[in-house]
């Protein structure tokens, strides 16, 4: 069978003169009609930059195509994209090759009706006229399954969810029925019920229309899930590629056996009594489980904890409605163990989180840290309790202020409280440093000079200064690529049994939670639906919504795969509640005396 | 500091250096009356051997003029801005940063000044406190005040809502030092663009009051006040136009990229 696109010798460099980078280097590899190649890789490998090639995209990002061919099989015969005018590239985007991108939110314009961005490519490639191209439309949305389309058609963006959105998305790249679509991380920024969504939604369009896939991703799980071959791109170049089972069966190259000894797998902490670090290429000794103490001592006592944000509206800006963002929350953290709290965008693990630390103002409850209520401490009082409760946030390049230096960003937490000072205090960030394996030449960099692996180890050892009890780590590796994740849920677990730390681990993803968790919490609208020892949540899971989010969750074996036919989430309803609304307390049914499952009214 | 003396950052350094050596030694070196020397027969020439940028309505030197009125120029705009970043970027980062009801309070405040016509203000000022050099300076400073003040506000509370700071805040962090640390340096690009446009507003800003008779009194001479002057020879003698305004944009070119490179130098993430 021809190929729908082979890529030949393809080598981009950006830049000019003494500064050329060379982002792909020699790359080959080519898609066959209905088939699925996953280009996986991390930050820096260069697959987006070979997907940018075969649409031509990447010279407006400032790239060149300096060697190699990208032959498209079009009806009309065989043609070089790489040297094709930039009419004729006119004519293939978004006609032969469709392109869905990460962002659902962006990627559509928010001015527009989906109608009108529906049609825009039928009027132009098509020439086809308001009615037919209306038509077609309706057509669409019901192939990507859109409930109540004729009503969708008049709506803009905003009015859809994030995963109606990324169908719609869907939809435009499918509009001229193209022989090869590029998906271009297409589901990260997406919840794991929307992406096992999705992922099955591309699959189906692909059996039924035979277009080649490329898809593009950093996420193993989801190349389990939906590729036929893999391509491993590694800085640059082609390392390995093969058939999808051969990839997780018996891999050749050593990147792709140390990427994949980095996935954290749901299901496999099955029958293990504690939570244990990753086992990464490389390490000679097994790692140990981090077992709990016998005699458990409570730490943070979270009782009823209810966090309200104020919805204003009207000329006046007055308060007109409530998201109950945080609804009569409780749980128990011991010292020494992780508590996962576990849900999708939009439960309320952040607003959680930061409730606890008073980052946010909760509206009722206690939290006890200790012996003293965090809630009730006045503005003295809170800031003593925060040097026992420290914070790790998402984003590494965020987290960290552009304009200091490493040494003072890790030192300002004791400057603080006068903790040290001097020599002493340069002493104690050295010695952060190296607790968090960082070279101490390190102390005179700006976090720029960092990757963002560095830049949380950097989060880390500013959270550390304080010595604290306690630690909130709010999404801490969800932002890295595999193999430094790993390497920061080693680092968090061996500080955890060298330091006695308790983790409170907010996180979407389930396999890193089953990885690190002594105990879960799952969240649904902003109450904890199910919660419980890990073992007990992920081996008994008893509420709908837990067992609907395992299903959801890909799991890094192309032999379980799911099917769209086998998904039907029910979207989230609104958190949004009027002034009057009066919230049910939440209660639980005990499966056993640890683990509790909320009613259901 | 090497950047200073390379591409942009030359020009910008040489050009800026150039137009303050001017205007501090250019009144001690050259005699007053060669600026205010009037000439009837030699009116309205163009460039000539004795008169190379030409002469005004009166005959007088536009090179000697444009060479001694740097100094009137440079001293009101450069003063006026200082003041709006004095008093501005306080307000702004408080407003900024602690957001509420002295957020509410203060920007009401600058947005009635706001709703004045930046000149409208001036004038007032101007005319209310008499017309002297320190007068002007304060009119413009405080007409302009309230423009950067609403910048500073919106990058203050940009950087406030960074995680940084939100892990400040966590490690115990006390506000001044977050204000010092945290908020001033994340800023200070928004600080250093605004305020090199600014310097050429005020340069025309001090125009504008001349000609109404509120800022520089002739026959003292200044940028702004030749400019003005020009405006009904400008078909029959373009020049008295053109060789102030010449000093104005390349007063401004210079600002700017010193600006530009300064801005870069105090970025760490520039860097290599």
């Amino acid at each position: 069978m021809t190929p729908i696109v082979r890529i030949d010798r393809l080598r981009v460099t950006f830049g000019s003169g003494a500064d050329t980078v060379e982002a792909v280097k020699d790359v080959s590899f080519e898609i066959a009609p209905g088939e699925t190649v996953c280009v996986v890789g991390e930050s820096g490998s260069g697959k987006s930059v070979t997907s940018l090639s075969l649409m031509r995209l990447v010279e407006f990002d400032g790239g060149q195509i300096v060697d190699g061919r990208l032959t498209l099989n079009c009806e009309t015969g065989p043609l070089d994209i790489a040297t094709a005018d930039s009419s004729a590239m006119r004519d293939l985007r978004g006609d032969e090759i469709g392109m869905i991108f990460q962002e659902p939110m962006t990627s559509l314009n928010p001015v527009f009706t989906i109608e009108r961005q529906l049609t825009d490519g039928l009027r132009v490639h098509r020439r086809m006229s308001g009615p037919a191209a209306r038509d077609r439309a309706l057509e669409l949305l019901k192939e990507v399954r859109i409930p109540e389309p004729e009503q969708r058609l008049q709506q803009y963006p905003h009015e859809l969810s994030g995963g109606m959105r990324q169908r719609i998305v869907i939809a435009i790249a499918m509009a001229c029925r193209p022989r090869l679509l590029i998906a271009d991380e297409p589901t990260t920024a997406l919840d794991v019920t929307i992406q096992a969504e999705i992922l099955a939604l591309i699959n189906r369009l692909k059996r039924e229309t035979g277009m080649a896939v490329m898809f593009i991703t950093h996420d193993m799980a989801v190349v389990a899930q939906i590729a036929d071959r893999v391509v491993v791109m590694y800085r640059g170049e082609v390392v390995e590629e093969g058939p999808v089972d051969q990839i997780f069966s018996d891999p050749h190259a050593a990147y792709t056996k140390s990427l994949l000894a980095a996935v954290p797998r749901l299901g496999e902490m099955r029958g293990k009594p504690a939570p244990e670090p990753l086992r990464l290429v490389g390490d000679i000794v097994d790692p140990k489980p981090l077992l709990p103490k016998a005699d458990p001592e409570p730490l943070l006592q979270v009782s009823n904890l209810t966090t309200y944000f104020p919805v204003k509206g009207g000329p006046l800006r007055r308060h007109v409605a409530n998201v109950h963002a945080v609804e009569d929350v409780s749980f128990t953290l011991n010292k020494g163990e992780t508590l996962s709290l576990v849900g999708e965008s939009g439960c309320g693990k952040s607003s959680c989180g930061r409730s606890i630390l008073r980052l946010v103002e909760p509206t009722s409850g206690t939290v006890i840290l200790g012996h003293q209520n965090v809630v009730d401490a006045n503005p003295r009082d809170l800031r003593r309790l925060r040097r026992q409760m420290q914070m790790i946030f998402q984003d590494p390049f965020a987290s960290l202020n552009p304009y200091m230096r490493l040494a003072a960003q890790v030192a300002e937490p004791l400057k603080n409280f006068g903790s040290a000072s001097g020599t002493d205090l340069i002493d104690k960030v050295a010695s952060l440093f190296d607790r968090v394996e960082l070279p101490r030449d390190y102390m005179r960099r700006f976090p720029h000079q960092l990757s963002g692996g560095q830049r949380q180890r950097i989060a880390i050892a500013r959270a550390l200064a304080l010595s604290p009890k306690l630690i909130i780590a709010d999404e801490a590796v969800s932002a890295l690529d595999v193999s430094v994740q790993a390497q920061v849920l080693n680092l968090m677990m061996e500080l955890q049994s060298d330091l006695g730390l308790s983790f409170l681990f907010i996180s979407h993803d389930m396999a890193v939670v089953e990885r690190v968790s002594h105990h879960v919490a799952v969240m649904y609208q902003g109450r904890i639906v199910e919660i419980g020892p890990r073992a007990a949540v992920f081996g008994d899971p008893r509420h709908p919504y837990t067992k609907a989010l395992m299903r959801a969750v890909p799991i890094a074996d192309p032999s379980r795969r799911t099917f769209e036919d086998d998904l039907d989430f029910k979207p989230i309803p609104s958190p949004i509640h009027p002034l009057t609304f009066a919230a049910q307390p939440s209660q639980y049914e005990e499966i056993t005396p640890e683990h509790k499952v909320l009613h259901i009214s | 500091m090497r950047r200073f003396f390379k591409g942009k950052g030359l020009i910008g350094t040489v050009i800026v250096l150039a137009v303050l050596l001017v205007a501090v030694l250019a009144p001690l070196v050259i005699p007053d009356s060669f600026a205010t020397q009037m000439n009837m027969r030699a009116r309205l020439s163009g460039p000539t051997w004795e008169h190379f940028f030409g002469t005004d309505q009166l005959g007088r030197d536009l090179f000697y003029r444009v060479v001694l009125g740097a100094q009137t120029s440079i001293m009101i705009a450069g003063a006026a801005v200082l003041m709006s970043i004095v008093i501005g970027l306080p307000l702004g980062i408080v407003s900024g940063y602690f957001g509420g009801w002295i957020d509410n309070v203060l920007m009401r405040l600058v947005d009635t000044l706001l709703s004045f016509p930046a000149l409208l203000l001036a004038l007032t000022i101007s005319a209310v406190l008499g017309p002297n050099l320190t007068n002007t300076i304060i009119a413009i400073g405080v007409a302009f005040t309230p423009f950067l003040a609403r910048i500073i506000r919106g990058e203050a509370l940009r950087v406030a809502q960074m995680p940084y700071v939100e892990a400040a805040r966590a490690a115990g962090t006390t506000d001044a030092w977050m204000i010092l640390r945290h908020i001033l340096p994340n800023i200070m690009p928004a600080i250093i663009v605004q305020s090199t446009i600014s310097l050429a507003f005020a340069i025309l800003a001090e125009a504008g009051l001349s000609f109404l008779g509120l800022g520089t009194q002739p026959p003292e001479a200044s940028w702004g006040l030749m400019i003005q002057a020009s405006r009904d020879y400008l078909d029959v003698a373009p020049w008295t136009a053109l060789v102030p305004g010449a000093a104005v944009a390349m007063t401004v070119l210079g600002l700017n990229l010193f600006g530009d490179t300064l801005r870069d130098v105090l970025d760490p993430r520039t860097e290599t």
